[in-house]
């Protein structure tokens, strides 16, 4: 789960790491207000999960409670990446002396959460990865010691050559990781860690993202979600226990299990269709389940086709069967439906479906071809 | 031979009094599989299809000399149950459980490797090796013995796999879901030196999909060390970056992780990669006639 800046510097805050003092604003009013109680200069920065707000002009300094009405205004509302701006965050302006980069990703190769310092901040570490490698310092955490006040040292030994900011530095650093340890993050990065003129270290910028599977620890971490960046129809999936992504294409589909929906998804393309989302009912699916999906499926309008992919395991082909004959005539849906059904009960459920008149195949490949083949066919 | 699960294979199931527990215990009694024993903390002294329900891991290893465990354990339980059957003595823990926190795993994974535990999952649908062993969940009818050794990310897609095998002649000696989360204890590269050791095994199915870089990594060892035949599918050609596919490790991040920098690197290591399932088959087929 991503959270945003605002959100992350709490986190940051409350680990004794620097942030600037300022509040969130939703309204140019509300931003004239913060900024006129600061009493300095501002800045002004868009909240969204989308890198590059500087560029798209979703970042401005203003001097005076006047210009941060008017410069909120201006970012108010608009687009960065296709996402609109609904909050600022209104901060005291810092001088910026230098600028470093400090991170921790949990990673897949070292299976460890893996430190990353680079005396180059202020841009997308990637970025310096591909060009500037030399610059980072990596190095992977052993989850049973932590870090350890010699990896510490080293660390911001890499970052800085001056004692003094040596010593001032590690605090930040282990307090970042104890942070992300407690919190159970997947990623947290301060970008820039920036010293001001008086040798102060701010956390300028934040990115924390907390991992799904640890959620369940921190049941106080639901409310850091913010419903209006999911797509209404994935918000549904979520709170249903399925897995939806919306795409592009005309021909929904419907499965169990999440290699089988990606490959469903893949086989489509291959066969010259366009899928039109993922949507995995998971393992032992009941009825309800396949409504569900298919109230999700009903909000899209660019479907045309609806197919069913179903390999019977512990999920059992009549459940499919049964939910699907509940929505096709509690919801009315009027889309051709077609159907893929192999394993457990599938006997069972063809004689539910064939009384409904649905044809059902045993192969996904005659499944998918019969799917594309109906496409702009049979536009009702 | 056979990898991980065989006919020595004494399974205890950890969480068997509960829904998914009781269920898949009887199914893979159904199948030959030798349970044991069952844990389900403060409900001892029960016994579920026939098989005695223990306190702890401890006490049901000593009575019946269970070497194996298969976890129903809800994600909050899981790490501990999985704590608890190494200290026992568990060689082999299979987790089926979905959900389990990745600095857990972090730290599990790292701390088997002190001993000589195999984890297998977690988020995995289990092992079987048809007509002598199954540990999991995976559904009995489609499997047959032979010598093709599968290993997958993915529980219904290598169904969809191994059916396709079946149905064309190929029967399977080990089949192994190593489980579709970030942090895995079983990884390909080691699934595959099982398989490089195992002389029932004549060739191998690889099953990746999006996230993470486990598919190049065994690319990489295929080309330097693996002599057995080898063909391969990825999932997710058409996924979008930077969305989670159902998988918690099925993400592309940033530029990593894509299906198509997996299948070029398969390819480039000499591994044939299917479009779909179904053309697998043939490709085995050739690629063994060619070996």
């Amino acid at each position: 789960m991503k959270i945003y800046e605002y959100q992350a510097k709490q986190f940051l805050a409350r680990y004794g790491i620097k942030v600037q003092p300022g509040d969130v604003a939703e309204t140019p009013d509300e931003a004239y207000r913060i900024a006129e109680q600061l009493g300095t200069e501002v800045v002004i920065k868009a909240q969204v999960h989308a890198g590059g707000r500087g560029k798209a002009g979703g970042i401005k300094l203003a001097r005076t409670p006047e210009e941060a009405r008017e410069k909120a205004e201006a970012i108010l509302g608009m687009k960065i990446k296709d996402i609109t701006v609904s909050k600022l965050l209104v901060l005291s302006a810092v001088d910026i002396e230098s600028e470093s980069y400090a991170g921790l990703v949990m990673d897949r190769r070292t299976k460890k959460p893996v430190f990353m310092v680079s005396p180059a901040g202020g841009i997308d570490i990637e970025q310096i990865a591909r060009k500037t490698p030399e610059k980072i310092l990596k190095y992977p955490v052993d989850p049973f010691f932590g870090l350890m006040p010699s990896k510490a040292r080293e660390l911001a030994s890499f970052l800085y050559s001056d004692r003094q900011q040596v010593k001032r530095v590690m605090p930040i650093l282990s307090g970042l990781y104890r942070m992300f340890i407690e919190n159970d993050c997947s990623l947290a990065e301060i970008n820039p860690l920036v010293v001001d003129k008086n040798g102060i270290f701010w956390a300028v910028d934040a990115k924390i993202n907390l991992d799904d599977n640890g959620l369940s620890r921190h049941p106080e971490f639901e409310k850091l979600r913010d419903p209006e960046i999911e797509a209404p129809q994935e918000r549904v999936a979520r709170e249903s226990n399925l897995s939806y992504v919306k795409l592009e294409g005309n021909i929904a589909c419907c499965v169990n299990g999440a290699g089988l929906a990606m490959t469903t998804m893949d086989v489509i393309k291959y066969y010259g269709g366009e899928p039109a989302n993922f949507l995995d009912i998971g393992g032992s699916s009941n009825p309800k389940k396949v409504v569900n999906a298919l109230r999700i499926i009903k909000t899209d309008p660019n479907v045309e086709v609806i197919l069913f992919n179903i390999f019977g395991g512990i999920t059992r082909c009549d459940d499919v069967a049964e939910g699907l004959k509940e929505a096709i005539l509690e919801l009315n849906i009027g889309t051709p439906v077609v159907v893929r059904l192999t394993g457990t009960n599938e006997q069972e459920a063809r004689k539910i479906l064939s009384s409904m008149g649905i044809e059902v195949h045993t192969s996904m490949d005659e499944a998918v071809k019969c799917a594309v083949a109906l496409v702009g066919k049979e536009r009702r | 031979m056979s990898i991980i699960v065989d006919e020595r294979t004494k399974l205890l199931v950890q969480g068997i009094t509960g829904r998914d527990g009781s269920f898949h215990t009887k199914q893979m009694l159904a199948y030959g599989t030798d349970v044991v024993a069952g844990v389900t903390p403060g409900k001892d002294g029960q016994t579920v299809e026939g098989v005695p329900v223990f306190d702890n891991c401890r006490e049901a290893v000593e009575s019946t000399g269970a070497n194996a465990s298969i976890l129903f354990v809800p994600p909050a339980f899981a790490t501990d149950a999985i704590f608890e059957a190494k200290e026992a003595g568990i060689e082999t823990i299979v987790c089926i459980t979905e959900g389990i926190p990745t600095l857990d795993m972090s730290k599990l994974y790292w701390w088997l490797r002190l001993g000589s535990v195999t984890l297998i999952g977690p988020n995995s649908p289990g092992v079987i090796s048809p007509g002598k062993s199954k540990v999991g969940i995976l559904p009995s009818g489609i499997f047959k013995r032979g010598a093709v050794g599968v290993v997958s990310r993915s529980g219904t897609l290598t169904y969809e796999v191994v059916h396709n095998l079946t149905q064309a002649g190929f029967g399977q000696s080990t089949c192994v879901g190593i489980g579709g989360d970030q942090i895995i204890g079983t990884n390909f590269i080691d699934a595959l030196e099982m398989f490089a050791g195992d002389d029932e095994t004549e060739a191998v199915v690889l099953i990746g999909e999006i996230g993470g870089t486990d598919e190049q990594d065994a690319a990489e060892y295929i080309k330097s060390d693996f002599r057995k035949p080898v063909v391969a599918f990825i999932a997710g050609q058409t996924a979008p970056p930077g969305k989670r596919m159902g998988h918690a490790g099925a993400i592309i991040s940033g530029s990593e992780g894509t299906a198509i920098e997996k299948i070029e690197a398969l390819k480039s290591a000499g591994v044939p990669v299917a479009p779909v399932p179904s053309r697998i088959p043939e490709l085995l087929k050739k690629t063994v006639e060619n070996h």
